[in-house]
């Protein structure tokens, strides 16, 4: 007869196809008994590149590009982009297109928490959830389609303003679907309240304290549910958002539970915001003229997308093609903390607490890593080296930035 | 066709089981799968139900371009699915690349590592281009049983 304590901890593999994780990504578990005694992420399966690719094309096609990094808060990557390029060729964007930017980024906003609310329904073994949301999911759809013409990707950003009005008729549509939303969301946060094995099942799962959230920077929903009051909407409002009304949800409960109730308290502010918008929002035009190139510079922009916040890195030469874009996309804030939540708890918690976070591994996936398979070993690779390949390889491609970085280091 | 392969035709035309891979996709089409399956668009009324495991599916659904990391693992789950097996590129990433095409790390589109039965473009395919795309293979092997991936390699 064996003691548990015989055995060495069991590793597991989860990952990159399995029914618990929607996205590409490993996940290396060790087990002892039903408890997950450490745990590793690996990414990298959803690296495409697109920094790299927004190198090679202008300002106004990598805006199109950045949108496709996440097909699930599109739009905050287009505008936190795009704010970054309007910063660096002074661009000043009307305050109608602030308001429009705005409203569709708290549409996007309650899309995005009520599919995170099924997925999460759906990891606990509660489809009906999932079912109910994303069926009440699908008038916000239909309002973005109606609004900017596509379910996902709007592509209503361009540098300069938005691209499409708001006509009054389509203002009523929101406020009518606003209010079958908000009803609908008043029933999800009865049920998170008051049905107990909704409440039994995620109270203590995937504690994450108020030091260590602080500790490893968590952000977003994350953050919140540990009582950290982090919303770049009130520290560092962009768009409309210094001018409107709303408060920063936060609850002390440090665990699963707590990011629920953060996110449906997020979904009334978010109704809230919007009835503002449209009934705020001022008359003139929605776009300023801009020029092709933009002037040489560099600038950080933050945005609070649905999953935390967003930060894009942009520095321009003086062409009208960027010279590096970096993007850190909120998971990669989180998914440090993932690991910390897991410690010590068990197997059955995983898709959970991993899906609490509200993951997205396709806005994550920025990094690779270069290893020597022949050598056997990993061999780290600095920056420079990384810098100088790139040049190299434009170079090749027949993009030469020499001669421009010159007269640039010349002149500052 | 004997009485048998007739039976296992019909039930394979009306159940057919999908397995959803995401080979590199923004999730803007993975989601417009999900939509698809509740209940607005409901493709489960066609018999259609998401597997878990290449195992038990008849249809790989491929959303993305398949960036050179999944590339392996794409081919090992197209291997591990039984004959006969149909693959359906959602989303215009999946038939061609798309926007990703000639990034370093994206290998092109489904059909440049397993052959693909089924093209379905949109970015994203909407829940109703995909309904539309998954019924018309069906259709198409109603048409012509024998033929076992229609638009793949001979």
């Amino acid at each position: 007869m064996h003691d548990v304590h015989d055995f060495e901890d069991v590793k597991i593999p989860i990952g990159p196809q399995h029914p618990a994780l929607k996205e590409p990504e490993s996940f290396l578990i060790s087990l002892r008994g039903e408890k997950i005694t450490a745990s590793s992420v690996r990414l990298g399966y959803n690296h495409r590149g697109i920094e790299k690719a927004c190198e090679e094309r202008t300002y106004t096609q990598g805006l199109y590009l950045i949108e496709r990094i996440c097909g699930i808060c599109s739009h905050s990557h287009s505008t936190c982009f795009v704010q970054a390029v309007e910063e660096i060729a002074g661009i000043e964007i009307t305050a109608r297109a602030k308001y429009l930017r705005t409203l569709i980024g708290e549409l996007e906003r309650i899309h995005s928490h009520l599919l995170w609310l099924g997925v999460a329904g759906h990891e606990i073994g509660f489809d009906t959830l999932l079912m109910y949301t994303w069926r009440d999911r699908e008038v916000v759809m239909d309002l973005l389609a109606t609004l900017t013409g596509n379910r996902v990707n709007y592509g209503i950003n361009t540098v300069g303003g938005v691209r499409r009005d708001i006509s009054h008729k389509q203002k009523e549509e929101v406020l009518k679907a606003i209010d079958i939303l908000e009803e609908r969301t008043k029933y999800y946060i009865d049920l998170a309240k008051g049905e107990t094995t909704l409440i039994k099942r995620l109270q203590g799962v995937g504690v994450l304290s108020h030091e260590d959230a602080e500790k490893l920077d968590a952000v977003g929903p994350t953050a919140r549910a540990s009582g950290i009051e982090r919303d770049v909407r009130k520290d560092d409002p962009y768009a409309a958002y210094g001018e409107l009304d709303f408060k920063v949800i936060s609850v002390n409960s440090c665990d699963v539970y707590g990011r629920t109730l953060v996110r449906l308290g997020e979904l009334m502010e978010s109704f809230s915001l919007v009835r503002q918008v449209i009934r705020k929002i001022p008359d003139g035009s929605i776009l300023v003229k801009s020029a092709r190139k933009v002037p040489a510079g560099e600038a950080v922009s933050r945005y609070e997308a649905p999953r935390g916040e967003d930060l894009h890195y942009v520095r321009a030469n003086g062409t009208e093609k960027p010279d590096r874009v970096k993007v850190r996309a909120p998971t990669l804030a989180n998914i440090q903390s993932v690991s910390k939540m897991l410690e010590d708890r068990y197997l059955a918690d995983m898709p959970i607490v991993i899906a609490a976070i509200d993951p997205c591994f396709s806005c994550t996936d920025r990094l690779v890593a270069v290893r020597d398979t022949k050598n056997k070993g990993s061999n780290t690779v600095v920056w420079e080296t990384i810098r100088l390949q790139g040049i190299e390889w434009y170079k090749n491609k027949g993009i030469d930035f020499t001669s421009l970085n010159e007269k640039l280091t010349k002149l500052s | 066709m004997g009485i048998i392969s007739k039976i296992i035709n019909w039930s394979r035309l009306k159940s057919p089981w999908v397995l959803h891979f995401n080979t590199g996709a923004c999730n803007a089409c993975d989601i417009e799968i999900i939509a698809a399956l509740t209940p607005r668009y409901d493709l489960e009324r066609f018999g259609v139900v998401l597997k878990a495991t290449p195992r038990h599916a008849d249809v790989l659904l491929c959303s993305g371009p398949v960036t050179k990391q999944i590339e392996s693992r794409l081919l090992r789950i197209y291997e591990q699915m039984s004959e006969p097996k149909f693959v359906v590129a959602v989303g215009t990433c999946a038939c061609s690349g798309g926007v990703f095409n000639g990034c370093y790390n994206v290998a092109g589109g489904i059909n440049s590592v397993i052959p693909v039965s089924a093209y379905i473009p949109g970015c994203p395919a909407s829940p109703k281009a995909i309904i539309d795309g998954v019924v018309k293979l069906l259709q198409s092997l109603e048409a012509k049983p024998k033929s076992k991936r229609p638009g793949g390699k001979k």
